[in-house]
């Protein structure tokens, strides 16, 4: 990929927002009097603030990204993680898990274990966050350096450096406001920064109607842009969310049934991560009043269930454009070395027709990647006829890769659509949602290691002002880690995908124990720790023994034996998870009937549903009830539901 | 807490928008693409919303919410 040339303007607009995020942090600073100000915000902020900010906290770069690689590979199931994923979760957790989380009156999610379970529980899930969030926030770092490096040119240190100073300046300042703050900032940034990239997209295709039909194009034969070699599919495969998904696996780009995606995603999954994950949890719970902290994940609904508009959208209008030649647009390959084409180009220019063939070989072998044999043909009998130059031999050659980069999408859509001033707009929306990935990691970090692993094991009792200390020295050292994860990410890249799998294998049990825990009172902390521990062994093995198609053993699963195949990676990881829930759930009940509880009844009112006396909401309006907004939210969730059938 | 978050968000969507309908207005040829002034329409959205921004800071601070 070719650097971006950047004009003061985009600059400008860069310095500008941080200019505004350390302004607020500074601004923040002198309202930071006790550790709860600076970890939990005291329970203070406004509903509509939250609520941005607990989408916000998830919409990393990298999911802008991923989604955007998605819709150009998936089409528009891809909103099957929102539609049937987040929403339905969000508003669950809204109605159902709010109040004991809020009434409870924990700090954290772990807290809230312990006090409902015991302190087991709380470890296994305060060390596995705490570890989780630091390489979560190494992984941000090292994509955000990655990128600035590749894309602007930047040093990679001086990139991960300067911008974790940014995050580390106005997280230290202004604490869990400031973050959440600054996430709200990052909000607008992203909505206001894209949305002209995708005006000037759907545009460019030729409108909504003209873009659906360019992907059935696209169905019917996704070999020829290079996406699914080999499988055709029904031309509705990019355009229908549901349809291609009851055809079966083998009918939709995923690859996956109708029970991995509903169960597997929009239940275990889902509900695992909206429901029990304190990045974003801990967002709701700093909320003014129980009313608030509760609207929070409505609030956040409302965006979230229109964002694959915004994030999607441009990974099928890529898919789109590709099958429009005059459009001069494909989706990327992956980033080769100029040298490389340089190499190629000599090739293409010294071949004859008649042996074309072996600078096909030849060509494919300098890139070192895939080919299109036919298109390198066309481009040497072309080039014999009349000279082309370098440029354009460059150009054919680049569009004959035959592989796709899939997160590359994104910005090449950037670069194509905007000019100076909207690409700094662009850029700093991207930047910007980088660093808030980092910031929300890392007080989430800040707050779970200091009231559940440093004031619960190591110094109990301390003065507050000490916890605050403490609060904040972490903070620093979470940074750090955050760089040294980023360091290792970018030097051992299999060792992070082994560490994310272990991530989803720790996981994908654990709704299945929140779920037990708050809705069942003869749940024991025995029973929820060795469920846990059982849910998290057994989706290890159901990896070990099984694999997706095309895929060899070993990290891509198998390793043990291979006892069952699914039709692709998705479909294995949807199915894994289900496996997981469905043995913690298992365990967790039938050791809890075995064991006797350690709590009485009058322990676990405000922690179970059955001990808690209901939240009787006289003196609101009857549209400002979370159970009657939260009706409301799911309808226009079916009706999106529908419309994309 | 204290700080109104609307202020920051109104006064940086105006800055950005002002600079970039500014960037529009003079610099026309370098803001096209596919035939619209980019920078000049998003910029002036842009100023919309910061100004909007704006006016709620300032009516809340006339009137504060109960806390």
């Amino acid at each position: 990929m070719q650097t971006i040339q950047l004009q003061w303007i985009d600059y400008t607009i860069l310095i500008a927002y941080v200019a505004f995020v350390i302004g607020i942090g500074l601004a923040l600073s002198r309202y930071m009097k006790t550790s709860a100000d600076f970890l939990t915000s005291a329970r203070s902020i406004p509903t509509w603030v939250t609520g941005l900010a607990f989408i916000s906290a998830n919409l990393g770069a990298l999911e802008l990204v991923g989604m955007a690689a998605s819709g150009a590979k998936y089409g528009i199931s891809t909103a099957h993680f929102y539609w049937v994923g987040a929403i339905p979760a969000m508003i669950f957790l809204a109605v159902f898990m709010m109040p004991f989380y809020y009434g409870s009156k924990a700090r954290s999610v772990p807290e809230y274990l312990k006090m409902r379970f015991d302190e087991r529980v709380r470890a296994l899930n305060s060390f596995a966050f705490a570890v989780m969030t630091i390489f979560a926030s190494g992984i941000s770092m090292n994509a955000l350096a990655k990128l600035l490096h590749s894309l602007l040119g930047w040093d990679y240190n001086v990139a991960l450096w300067v911008s974790s100073g940014v995050v580390l300046l106005y997280v230290l300042k202004g604490g869990l406001t400031s973050a959440i703050y600054t996430e709200v900032l990052q909000f607008f940034m992203i909505v206001l920064g894209f949305a002209p990239v995708v005006y000037l997209g759907l545009k460019d295709v030729g409108g909504w109607h003209k873009m659906n039909t360019s992907l059935q194009t696209v169905a019917t034969y996704p070999s020829a842009i290079y996406i699914n070699a080999g499988t055709n599919f029904a031309p509705n495969a990019w355009t229908s969310a549901w349809q291609p998904l009851l055809a079966g696996p083998a009918h939709n780009p995923m690859g996956v049934d109708l029970f991995a995606m509903v169960f597997g995603l929009g239940f275990v999954l889902s509900f695992g991560y909206w429901c029990t994950n304190f990045l974003v949890v801990q967002r709701a719970m700093a909320a003014k009043n129980m009313n608030a902290a509760r609207n929070t994940p409505l609030v956040a609904a409302v965006p979230k269930m229109f964002f694959p508009f915004l994030v999607i959208v441009p990974g099928m209008i890529a898919a789109a454009l590709t099958t429009l030649p005059d459009k001069g647009y494909r989706i990327p390959p992956p980033v080769i070395a100029q040298a490389k084409y340089t190499q190629a180009i000599e090739i293409v220019k010294n071949a004859k027709p008649a042996d074309a063939a072996a600078a096909v070989t030849a060509v494919g072998t300098t890139l070192g990647s895939k080919v299109d044999g036919a298109k390198i043909t066309s481009l040497v009998a072309a080039n014999a006829a009349t000279k082309l130059s370098d440029a354009d031999l460059e150009k054919g050659i680049y569009n004959s890769v035959a592989e796709n980069d899939y997160d590359g999408v994104i910005l090449s859509l950037v670069k194509k659509y905007c000019p100076a001033g909207l690409l700094g707009l662009a850029l700093t929306a991207l930047l910007a949602s980088f660093m808030s990935g980092m910031a929300g990691n890392v007080t989430a970090f800040n707050t779970v290691f200091t009231y559940d692993i440093y004031q619960a094991y190591f110094a109990k009792g301390k003065s507050d002002s000490h916890y605050m200390w403490m609060g904040k020295f972490i903070t620093v050292v979470g940074i750090l880690l955050s760089i040294g994860a980023a360091y290792f990410a970018s030097m051992y890249n299999n060792c992070m995908d082994i560490i994310q799998l272990v991530f989803g294998f720790v996981n994908a049990p654990l709704f299945a124990t929140f779920l037990l825990g708050m809705f069942w009172k003869r749940t024991t902390g025995t029973g929820a720790f060795l469920g846990l521990f059982g849910g998290i062994g057994s989706s290890a093995l159901f990896h070990a023994l099984t694999i997706a198609q095309g895929n060899t053993p070993g990290i891509k699963g198998g390793y043990l034996a291979v006892i069952s195949t699914f039709p692709s990676e998705m479909a294995q990881n949807f199915w894994l998870a289900s496996f997981a829930f469905a043995a913690c759930f298992t365990l967790t009940l039938v050791i809890s009937l075995a064991t006797k509880s350690q709590k009485t009844d009058a322990d676990l009112k405000g922690l179970v549903y059955s001990l808690t006396p209901k939240i009787v909401d006289h003196n609101q309006a009857f549209w400002q009830k979370p159970a009657v907004i939260g009706v409301v939210m799911l309808i226009v969730c079916v009706i999106l539901n529908f419309l994309f059938w | 807490m204290g700080l109104d978050i609307r202020w920051p968000i109104g006064l940086m969507f105006t800055l950005i928008g002002v600079l970039l309908t500014g960037f529009g207005l003079l610099k026309k040829t370098e803001s096209m693409s596919l035939d619209i002034n980019i920078n000049l329409v998003w910029g002036i959205i842009l100023l919309v919303f910061g100004a909007g921004m704006l006016l709620g800071a300032i009516s809340g601070r006339k009137n504060p919410p109960a806390a």
